[in-house]
């Protein structure tokens, strides 16, 4: 066994008991990068002296006694969507291509209070738009379970590293499904916290209402550990909550007997894959063995999910997205003459097709004359959406579901359908919505080999109850053991 | 809905888009195909519902009213396609 | 038809930068004159990833104001964005409030010929600054400085209730008085820092339909104010007479050739896109915090004008200039505690106060003597104990070195000699040595009288009691 197939917990414990350095468990990482990552193409750009520099620092902490956390020395991997001061942060667009940020996200900052070095940024579709990482601007990422098809996204790179045991463990974002439905797709746990309950500050934005960082990791006892390290309150946040935040690994071993696990009609529907449907059917006899109560819920509005989201989204991101203009920062057109062309020159060529296309559609649906019909109407559905969830939670404590209705599909085949491509996530981005917290966890493969991912969403603020729920699971099944045929 | 190619180019413009006439004719029949798709939430009756604009019911966070350092002006500048001195320079503006 | 046939409706935006220490959404530094972009941060430069987070005292200012000017307070009030691309506005929209802007439907008195009216206010709401572009810079570039981007300002909103250009420029003085007073502006137009924009049209007499309006901007005095819409009114007229149709667009004030000229924007039509900015919570004001900002809320100028002229039995004048700032008014009320005809405090006040102040450039707050001691000095000179004159040196004295006015009498010696006996002594000798003089007197030249007091005043240096020396020298002439 290879330092790199250590879970974080399983590394954390052997650097508290001397027995392994963070210098050469960085080293261990940044060595199985240069040999899988030209075909898994995770990484836009790894930071070699920064991770080395931190993982001293932290062996010198260990040394003397007084470790920052649990988790210090612990290599880790950032999508390329968190600003890291003084190292390229690009969002996966040309439009940023040498933007060195003069600051570091509020996660960013806990990480290296916590003492985990960052070995680099990672791939990921541009501006996190996208459910297969073919939009960044760079190149696609691979899936380390088969390199000929996509890891997901928009955090595929995060996904395909963890995955890939470039690193032991990543932070992705997710607006629609963008940590868990990579995650489902590479055999790896995938937490999207409740909204708020992650500092935003310094993550890139692509639609301010839905986004939110979170974990993607091997197991669910290390995205348990690394949630603990990035929730909190944030006083640059002024959607951060002020929740309490609680001890996240306490309840982890309390299993699921007695609890009642929603299961949503409307969550296993035509055009789901066969052996998606079967893995997970057989995962929720697991939780019935295990002592779990199945209740079969509604949740109506579900079928308006899709289109909601895909007003409010690009409406948000249209906006958020105008700060890309050539003025202070970033890319400018080298042809442009006049003002106007600084602006629709620099956005024409820093853009890729899909930000555009969402521009375009976000800026439609807030124009004048179409907004009512629209945007207002696309919220006042997203209340409908909310209040689904509401009352399915006066029944259960949890719902579970596949995360993705397939598994990971080939590069390219779904490039020139951007329709057949946003129907990746219609069972995690009502999730969003709602503000709601959700994890994907490994629940088997196909026949050909490839993930599946069990979808478990939880009451606001319920991340616990979820990682529980998600552990009693992997206790049973431990998929996170098989390594990808890289 | 269908998109005409008119609404395109102004939609275009309003984001600061200087699409390629190929551009302008794949949007139009890409952007149309997803209005389409939405459509579907016109038969939804919402009448009385309250729009949500933010995902959870946070109080707004305030902050006080103290000062913080700012960015010296070089940092701020570092990543600035055309400066002048500690000025932004962009093209003229004309009004 | 003459302009007289016509009806000029005139509403007033106004935009007033809050006095906060840092700015609405980060904590740079709200300073005016810094080096360009040198009170700048990655939030307020619209960097990715910035979020912002409110300035607390920018919701107290506003509701204060709200208050003063007689709004509703919304209890939950939402903040917007406006989309669109400008060099000088960093994230390519600005942070401000749209369709539930924190206070509405409020009011302000202002004086007329006719008397008081009372002006509607349709909203007041919180928003951010822009940067500011120099379009000269040469080389065929434009600059942009983003220090101001982000500043807190309070957009006021009136309705067209204005009738002509001086009621406009009453509307926008007593505007100010109140922010002023308020302590949440500056009231300095010529900076910028309080600016106003009018939105002018004109309507036949008798009709009840608004006509086209336009958009007046560039109005940084209540000169340009008056002149702008006073230009406008006989503008639109001239355009309607000769049988055109009013225009809706955006004009400038042009100080150079006295006219508004259209700005003739080559850019597309707008389309804000306003939509709830999801990055900033609704803000919530509770009953409680608007209770106690009303409780705290200061005696407005219009209020306290009128409470000087019936406590204190001012005339209008001397109330309006003594009330039209606040720490004046303050400090006469302090002083009037100490001295009871207040007249001629206010006398003194408008005199020679206000003179040493502007001559001397100190603020009142920095003022180094007491209301007790301005009383004292007052009450000397009504006993006699120093002359008027001198009352005034003492002042100055006072005014420099914040000693007491006694002591200040006392080494510079100018405590007016009241002795009769002294001052006819003197009297006496002046009159033996100017016996020609006395002739000329006697004889009827009545002027000389003048001489004889000169004469006294100095041989005692100024220090007799003019009341008495006159009293002798006429006694003494067998007048
Ligand atoms: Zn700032």
């Amino acid at each position: 066994m290879q330092l790199t197939d250590l879970t974080m917990l399983e590394l954390a414990a052997k650097l508290a008991a001397g027995e392994v350095s963070s210098e050469e468990a960085t080293r261990a990482s940044l060595t199985r990068i240069q040999q899988v990552d030209p075909k898994v193409r995770a990484f836009l750009r790894v930071d070699e002296a920064g991770a080395l520099a931190a993982a001293r620092a932290s062996d010198v902490r260990r040394k003397s006694g007084s470790p920052a956390s649990t988790l210090d020395g612990v290599p880790l991997g950032l999508k390329d969507i968190f600003l890291t001061e003084g190292v390229e942060t690009t969002a996966g667009s040309r439009i940023l291509e040498g933007f060195v940020p003069p600051y570091d996200a509020t996660v960013v900052r806990l990480l290296k209070e916590a003492g985990l070095p960052l070995v680099g940024k990672l791939n990921m579709d541009e501006f996190a738009m996208g459910s297969s990482n073919e939009s960044s601007a760079f190149f696609p990422s691979h899936n380390p379970w088969d390199v000929s098809r996509t890891p997901g996204g928009s955090s595929g790179g995060s996904a395909a590293a963890v995955a890939a045991r470039e690193v032991f463990g990543a932070l992705g974002t997710d607006t629609g499904g963008s940590i868990r439905q990579p995650a489902a797709l590479t055999n790896t746990v995938g937490l999207k916290p409740t909204y708020g309950r992650v500092s935003r500050f310094g993550v890139i934005a692509f639609a301010s209402s839905l986004d939110q960082p979170g974990p993607m990791t091997r197991t669910v006892a290390d995205a348990a550990a690394l949630l603990q390290v990035i929730a909190r309150p944030d006083a640059q946040d002024a959607t951060s909550a002020d929740a309490p935040v609680p001890d996240y690994s306490a309840d982890l071993e309390a299993g699921v007997r007695g609890l009642k696990l929603g299961v949503p009609r409307e969550y296993f529907t035509e055009g789901m894959d066969p052996e998606v449907e079967a893995a997970v059917r057989e995962a929720l006899r697991e939780y019935e063995r295990l002592g779990a109560t199945l209740v079969d819920v509604s949740l109506p509005h579900t079928k308006y999910a899709l289109a909601t989201y895909y007003l409010i989204a690009p409406a948000e991101a249209s906006s958020n997205l105008a700060r890309y203009d050539g003025v202070r920062f970033g890319l400018r057109a080298k042809d442009a003459r006049s003002l106007r062309d600084v602006y629709a020159l620099t956005r024409e060529q820093g853009f890729g097709a899909e930000v555009k296309r969402r521009i375009m559609l976000g800026t439609f649906a807030l124009s004048s004359g179409y907004y009512d019909a629209h945007y207002l109407r696309a919220q006042k559905v997203r209340t409908l959406i909310r209040e689904d969830f509401t009352r399915a939670f006066q029944q259960v404590d949890a719902l579970v579901s596949p995360t993705s209705p397939v598994p990971a599909f080939k590069l390219g085949e779904k490039v020139e359908d951007p329709l057949s491509m946003y129907l990746m996530d219609i069972y995690t981005l009502p999730c969003n919505l709602a503000g709601l917290p959700g994890l994907s966890v490994p629940c088997g493969f196909t026949k050909a080999g490839l993930p599946v991912g069990l979808q478990i969403l939880g009451r606001p603020f319920d991340e616990a109850g979820l990682l529980r729920i998600a552990r009693a699971y992997e206790r049973e099944h431990d998929f996170f053991r098989r390594s990808a045929p890289l | 809905m269908a998109l005409t190619l008119e609404q395109v180019r102004h939609v275009a413009t309003l984001a600061r888009l200087s699409l390629t006439p190929e551009e302008e004719q794949r949007f139009t029949t890409q952007l149309s195909a997803v209005l389409d798709a939405v459509e579907q939430l016109q038969s939804l009756d919402v009448e009385a519902v309250e729009p949500t604009s933010h995902a959870t019911l946070t109080s707004s966070r305030l902050r006080e009213d103290v000062t913080r350092p700012s960015l010296p002006p070089e940092k701020s500048l570092a990543n600035a396609p055309a400066k002048s001195d500690t000025s932004f320079a962009v093209p003229k503006i004309i009004e | 038809m003459p302009v007289s046939d016509f009806q000029p409706v005139i509403g007033l935006e106004v935009h007033a930068q809050l006095l906060t220490q840092s700015k609405i959404f980060c904590g740079c530094s709200t300073a005016f004159g810094a080096e360009p972009n040198r009170n700048t941060c990655p939030v307020c430069l619209g960097m990715p990833g910035v979020l912002p987070v409110l300035n607390q005292r920018v919701a107290e200012f506003a509701v204060r104001t709200g208050l003063a000017l007689e709004c509703t307070i919304r209890p939950t009030s939402v903040w917007s964005r406006k989309n669109y691309f400008y060099p000088d506005l960093p994230k390519g929209y600005q942070i401000t409030q749209f369709d539930q802007p924190i206070c509405e439907h409020g009011r302000l008195v202002i004086d007329t010929p006719q008397g008081e009216k009372a002006i509607r206010i349709l909203r007041i709401h919180m928003e951010e600054d822009a940067g500011k572009s120099v379009h000269d810079a040469g080389g065929g570039q434009s600059l942009v400085d983003l220090n101001r981007a982000g500043v807190p300002l309070l957009e006021i909103v009136s309705q067209p209730d204005l009738r002509d250009a001086d009621e406009a420029v009453e509307y926008l003085k007593a505007m100010r008085d109140v922010l002023v007073y308020l302590g949440v502006n500056d009231g300095n137009l010529e900076e910028g820092s309080f600016r106003c924009d009018a939105n002018v049209s004109v309507m036949p007499k008798g009709s009840t339909t608004f006509g086209q309006r336009c958009e007046l901007k560039n109005l940084n005095s209540f000169r340009f104010l008056k002149q702008a819409i006073e230009y406008e009114i006989a503008r639109q007229v001239d355009v309607i007479e000769s049988g055109g149709k009013v225009v809706q667009e955006t004009r400038l004030w042009d100080v150079n050739k006295g006219v508004t000229r259209s700005m003739r924007s080559k850019e597309e039509a707008h389309d804000y896109r306003y939509f709830p900015e999801p990055d900033l919570p609704p803000l919530h004001v509770s009953a409680e915090a608007i209770d106690a900002a009303a409780k705290a809320l200061p005696e407005l100028p219009r209020a306290k004008l009128q409470r000087f002229t019936s406590q204190y039995g001012l005339p209008a004048y001397d109330a309006r200039i003594l009330t039209a700032e606040r720490p004046l008014a303050d400090y006469f009320e302090a002083c009037a505690g100490h001295y009871k005809d207040y007249k001629k405090l206010s006398n003194w006040f408008l005199g020679e106060l206000m003179r040493l102040l502007k001559e001397e450039g100190t603020p009142l707050s920095a003022l180094r003597f007491t209301p007790a001691q301005l009383g004292e000095l007052l009450g000397a000179v009504d006993q006699g104990m120093v002359s008027a004159n001198a009352g005034k040196d003492v002042l100055g004295e006072m005014f420099r070195t914040g000693k007491a006015p006694a002591d200040i009498i006392a080494e510079k010696g100018l405590a007016q000699v009241s002795d009769t006996g002294a001052i006819e002594a003197v009297v006496d000798d002046i009159l033996a040595k100017n016996a020609g003089e006395i002739e000329k007197y006697r004889a009827g030249k009545k002027q000389v009288f003048g001489f004889f007091v000169g004469q006294v005043m100095r041989a005692m240096k100024g220090k007799g009691n003019p009341a008495l020396v006159n009293e002798l020298l006429k006694k003494k002439l067998g007048d």
